[in-house]
C-alpha cells in the first residue's frame, strides 16, 4: 500500500515542480508545444526511474556502506550524467526519429533539478528499494503532467490578448502560479 | 590584458543587464523554492555566490588543459564538490538555516546559472575577469534571491529578516504568499513590471 501512496503524492499532492520547485527550467523552456512536452515528460520520467533505483543502490550498498555521505552528491550527479548519456544513445540507435524530436533537450536532463532533487530526497527519506522506485515513477509522472497541463495552457494563451509586458517568462510563471494554487487543493489528501 | 574599465564592466552587468534570474532566467528553481523568507534568499544566494567564484576560478585555471570533449563531466564534478564544502560549512556553522535549505543546497550543484557561467565565461576568459564576472552575477543572484524573499516574508509573515513590524491586529499576513503559488505570482509579476519599466524608458 505504502509504494502506492508515494507514486500519488510524488505525483498529484507534492507535485515535484509545482510544490517543490523542481524542473522549472524545462518547465518554462520545453512547455510551448504540447508534443514536445509530452516527449519531454516521457524522456524525463524514464531517465528518472531509472535514477531512482540506481541512486539507491548506490547510496545504499557503497556510500553507507563504506561510510562516504561526503561523495554523495559527486556520486549522484556522475550517475545521473551518465544514464543521460547512455538513454541518448540508446534512443538513437533505436528510435531515430524520436531522437530528431528531443534533440537538444535530451543532454539538458542532465541539469533538470528535479532528478537530482528526486534521488536526494529518496536518500533523505530512506525510501526502500520498491518505494524509491514508485517515488521515481510518480515524479516522472508528476512532472509530465505538469509539463503538459502548462502546453495546453501556452497554446490557447497564443490566442489571447496578454499585456506586451508580460509576454513569455512573466506570463508563463503568473501561469504556474495559477496551477500551483489549484494544485494546492490536493493538499492533505494522503499524509505521506 | 584587459583594462580595468573592462573589468568593471564584467562585475556590474552581472548585477542588472544580464541579471541571472531577472534577464536570462537561470537558477529559477532555488530563486523561487527559498525565498520564504528574506534570509534564506539571502543565505541561499551567499552560498551560491561561493560556489560560482570558487568554480569559475578552477575552471579559468585548468581552461587549457582539460580536452573539449570531457569539459561537461569535468565541470559538473568541480561544482559538486565546491558545493559539498558550502553544504558541509553551512551544516557546521550555521545550522538552523542548513535546516531550512534543506536539500535546495546540493541542488546548488545543478543550477544552470553556475554552468553557465563556466562554459559561457570561465572556460574561454583568464583568471582575472572571470572571477569579477562570477561575483556580479553572484551578487546580482543574491540581490534578486533578498528582494524576492523580503517581498513574500513583509506580505506572508509581517515580518522582515525575522523581525515582525506588523502584528495580527493590523495586518493579516497574506499566507498564500510564504506557500508555493506565492513564490509563481512574485516572481512573474516582478519580471512584468521591470519589463513595463524598461519598456517606458525605451519609449520615451
Amino acid at each position: 500500500m505504502k509504494p502506492l501512496m508515494i507514486f500519488i503524492s510524488a505525483a498529484v499532492v507534492n507535485n515535484l515542480v509545482l510544490a517543490y520547485f523542481l524542473g522549472i527550467c524545462p518547465f518554462l523552456g520545453v512547455s510551448k508545444r504540447l508534443d514536445t512536452a509530452l516527449n519531454m515528460g516521457f524522456a524525463t520520467t524514464f531517465v528518472m526511474t531509472l535514477t531512482a533505483v540506481i541512486t539507491w543502490l548506490i547510496n545504499t550498498h557503497i556510500l553507507i556502506r563504506f561510510d562516504l555521505p561526503f561523495l554523495q552528491y559527486v556520486a549522484f550527479i556522475i550517475t545521473i550524467a551518465s544514464l543521460v548519456q547512455l538513454v541518448e544513445m540508446f534512443i538513437r540507435k533505436t528510435s531515430p526519429p524520436l531522437y530528431r524530436s528531443l534533440g537538444i533537450f535530451l543532454p539538458l536532463i542532465t541539469t533538470n533539478c528535479s532528478i537530482l532533487g528526486l534521488a536526494l530526497f529518496e536518500a533523505l527519506r530512506e525510501y526502500t528499494f520498491i518505494e524509491s522506485l514508485f517515488f521515481g515513477l510518480g515524479g516522472g509522472a508528476g512532472f509530465t503532467l505538469a509539463l503538459v497541463l502548462m502546453a495546453g495552457i501556452r497554446e490557447e494563451l497564443e490566442f489571447a490578448d496578454v499585456p506586451e509586458s508580460l509576454k513569455g517568462a512573466p506570463m508563463t510563471l503568473l501561469v504556474a502560479g495559477m496551477l500551483a494554487l489549484a494544485f494546492m487543493g490536493f493538499a492533505g489528501l494522503l499524509t505521506v | 590584458m584587459a583594462g580595468s574599465g573592462t573589468i568593471l564592466k564584467e562585475f556590474k552587468k552581472g548585477l542588472w543587464a544580464e541579471n541571472p534570474v531577472i534577464k536570462m532566467l537561470l537558477g529559477m528553481c532555488p530563486a523561487l523554492a527559498v525565498t520564504n523568507s528574506a534570509t534564506n534568499g539571502f543565505a541561499m544566494g551567499m552560498a551560491t555566490t561561493f560556489v560560482v567564484i570558487s568554480s569559475s576560478t578552477m575552471v579559468s585555471l585548468i581552461r587549457r588543459i582539460v580536452p573539449r570533449q570531457v569539459r561537461i563531466p569535468t565541470y559538473i564534478v568541480i561544482i559538486a564538490g565546491f558545493v559539498t564544502l558550502a553544504d558541509l560549512f553551512l551544516k557546521a556553522q550555521f545550522p538552523v538555516i542548513s535546516k531550512a535549505l534543506g536539500p535546495y543546497v546540493p541542488l546548488i550543484v545543478v543550477n544552470c546559472l553556475i554552468m553557465g557561467r563556466a562554459e559561457f565565461f570561465a572556460s574561454r576568459h583568464p583568471l582575472f575577469p572571470a572571477i569579477m564576472d562570477a561575483l556580479g552575477m553572484g551578487l546580482g543572484f543574491t540581490g534578486v534571491l533578498v528582494v524576492l524573499g523580503g517581498i513574500r516574508e513583509i506580505l506572508g509573515s509581517g515580518s522582515i529578516f525575522g523581525v515582525v513590524f506588523m502584528t495580527e491586529e493590523v495586518f493579516t499576513p497574506w499566507v498564500v504568499m510564504i506557500l508555493p503559488a506565492g513564490a509563481f505570482l512574485t516572481l512573474g509579476l516582478l519580471i512584468g513590471i521591470i519589463n513595463y519599466a524598461s519598456q517606458r524608458r525605451e519609449s520615451t
